[in-house]
């Protein structure tokens, strides 16, 4: 069995859930703090967990795509996203990030209010809110959005086949090759891979509840 | 040592409208809950934004609506003592303190270790809150805004999620930091007792409008609004009518009475339960009355009556288990109860 798809799975979901992360509790904290437009704001973050993954996939083709306006400007330097693998990272953000954001923005929502308005009466700077109170206190829930995002990327079909393509040891990670697979009727090779992706994301959502289980524990509780 | 307030903010349902200075001592806002009371703290400390007014602590203008000025809440110096304490739940006490104080390494432990001390929190440094009574909670409170450089001290009804004991215990300790404390404090309460013995003056908030700013003694011997009336925790109440500026119609009672004073626009009249007493025969502002119903409370006795003959409100009289015991003998020779209202007890409210 060529091991590429895996590799090349891990590689894309563990870069995009890197940009994910910080992109998905930034905009957290943005919405969270918005008094205009939070509904508009939320809902455009959110579409891309609604929408079927071929539609997202066709948008960044439209957007990112050669004839597209970021394509031509990129063309200056014979760079070219679709079909590479940077296309692969950039479906997969895309397609995670709302479950990073939607969870993150959980996690906020839940602080006391009063824990962060004391904060701010003592004199400590949002900054500082945000780091030492903020981000701590809600990190069981930033956990979770981590590995949900994490795992939807390792899953990621539709938008990737549309953007990045099928190529084997370039585009074609572990969900596209069972596609490749059942579509050359090699049916123990689609089982295999589908196997492979069941243990992994088994594993994060196990490792998942047992984090989080365990950050409960010291003094995690609002009085 | 001086906060000037006058604002100005609409809510949901009613408008928000306070308006007093005070300067070195314990000021109180005695209110129902949802009055606009702690909004008013709310907007001091600059959590929330008044529509209209001026904040002025100690000749720096936290807000002022005209100046388009709007500290924020960092930069106001103002300590907030929440409700329910709000420590930083992921820091031990001695983190939680730390956090809030400034200036450099050696003058944070400075500051870190004078408050652990001041508090009695040494042994406890180390804890979380979630591991501490409610009584350490509120002292690591105190020590965190201590040792930021607050001017203004803000209590949000400090003991209003406790039983009856420890909020004694959390009082007296309340009691020796305000006193120790000697700068501006604010102190938000529907608690009459608590507003009583804490502060040195009050002022009565209803319908998110304040009353009249007054020494605590006064407010509490003589009411002029039935919102104070009834705060202060008068029990007995009535609709008045004045007949001249001596006697006053209590319809809710169908009595007339004798006060001191009764002001043309006077629209109720109170009196405290304590205050009333049976009598054997008729007198002045003695009526005849009939038992409604009697409640044994834990140690007095609490007994309804209404005007005899009359389908009037009743009155609530509290008066001592003994005292009772006499009167009930009285009543069961079948002779009637007379009840007095003494002149001098009787508040003439306005509205």
């Amino acid at each position: 069995m060529e091991l590429s798809p895996l590799v090349i799975t891990l590689e894309t979901a563990g870069a995009a859930t890197v940009v994910t992360f910080f992109a998905g509790i930034g905009l957290a904290w943005m919405v969270v703090r918005m008094n205009h437009f939070k509904g508009l704001a939320d809902a455009i973050i959110t579409l891309p967990m609604v929408l079927p993954p071929t539609v997202v996939g066709f948008f960044l083709l439209l957007f990112l795509g050669k004839r597209s306006m970021v394509g031509r400007f990129l063309l200056q330097w014979d760079v070219s996203l679709v079909f590479t693998w940077q296309a692969a990272v950039i479906a997969a953000i895309v397609v995670s990030l709302p479950l990073m954001y939607r969870t993150a923005r959980g996690a906020f929502e839940q602080l006391e209010p009063n824990v962060i308005y004391a904060a701010q009466t003592l004199g400590v700077s949002e900054w500082r809110i945000f780091w030492q109170v903020l981000l701590p206190n809600a990190r069981s829930g930033i956990l979770a959005g981590l590995v949900l995002s994490f795992t939807r990327a390792l899953g990621e079909f539709g938008a990737t086949i549309m953007f990045a393509g099928n190529i084997p040891g370039k585009t074609q990670t572990m969900s596209t090759a069972i596609y490749a697979a059942v579509q050359a009727n090699d049916y123990a090779l689609a089982f295999d891979w589908a196997m492979v992706i069941v243990f992994f994301s088994l594993f994060f959502v196990v490792l998942m509840n047992w984090w989080i289980a365990r950050s409960g524990k010291e003094g995690c509780l609002w009085n | 040592m001086e906060l000037m307030v006058r604002i100005k903010k609409k809510l949901r349902n009613f408008t928000l409208d306070a308006d007093f200075a005070v300067k070195d001592e314990v000021f109180a806002l005695l209110g129902a809950s949802g009055c606009g009371k702690s909004m008013t703290l709310k907007c001091i400390a600059g959590i929330e934004t008044p529509d209209s007014g001026y904040i002025v602590l100690n000749g720096r203008v936290l807000f002022d609506s005209e100046k388009k000025i709007n500290l924020a809440p960092q930069k106001r110096r103002v300590g907030y003592l929440f409700q329910n304490y709000a420590l930083f739940p992921n820091m031990t006490v001695r983190e939680n303190i730390r956090f809030a104080a400034s200036g450099t390494d050696a003058e944070k432990k400075q500051k870190v270790q004078a408050n652990l001390e001041r508090f009695s929190l040494l042994d406890l440094a180390d804890a979380y809150p979630a591991e501490l009574s409610g009584g350490q909670q509120q002292r690591t409170a105190f020590a965190r805004i201590l040792a930021s450089d607050a001017e203004l001290l803000l209590l949000d009804e400090p003991f209003s999620a406790l039983d009856s004991y420890l909020k004694w215990q959390l009082e007296l300790e309340l009691g020796k930091v305000l006193q120790s404390y000697e700068k501006t404090a604010l102190l938000v309460s529907h608690d009459r007792g608590e507003v009583y013995r804490l502060a040195d003056k009050v002022a009565v908030i209803n319908q998110g409008k304040m009353e009249k700013v007054h020494e605590k003694k006064a407010l509490f011997k003589q009411p002029e609004s039935l919102a104070a009336a009834l705060l202060t925790g008068c029990k007995n109440v009535s609709v008045a009518s004045p007949l001249d500026n001596q006697h006053v119609r209590a319809d809710d009672w169908q009595v007339d009475l004798l006060a001191t004073n009764v002001p043309a626009k006077s629209k109720y009249v109170g009196i405290r339960a304590h205050f009333l007493k049976f009598r054997p025969g008729p007198g002045e502002n003695t009526i005849p009355v009939d038992i409604v119903q009697v409640i044994e409370d834990t140690f007095s006795m609490l007994v309804m009556v209404r005007k005899a003959g009359s389908d009037g409100k009743t009155i609530r009289c509290e008066l001592s288990k003994q005292e009772w015991q006499e009167w009930q003998q009285w009543q069961e020779t079948g002779k009637p109860i007379y009840l007095h209202l003494p002149p001098e007890k009787i508040m003439v409210l306005a509205d």
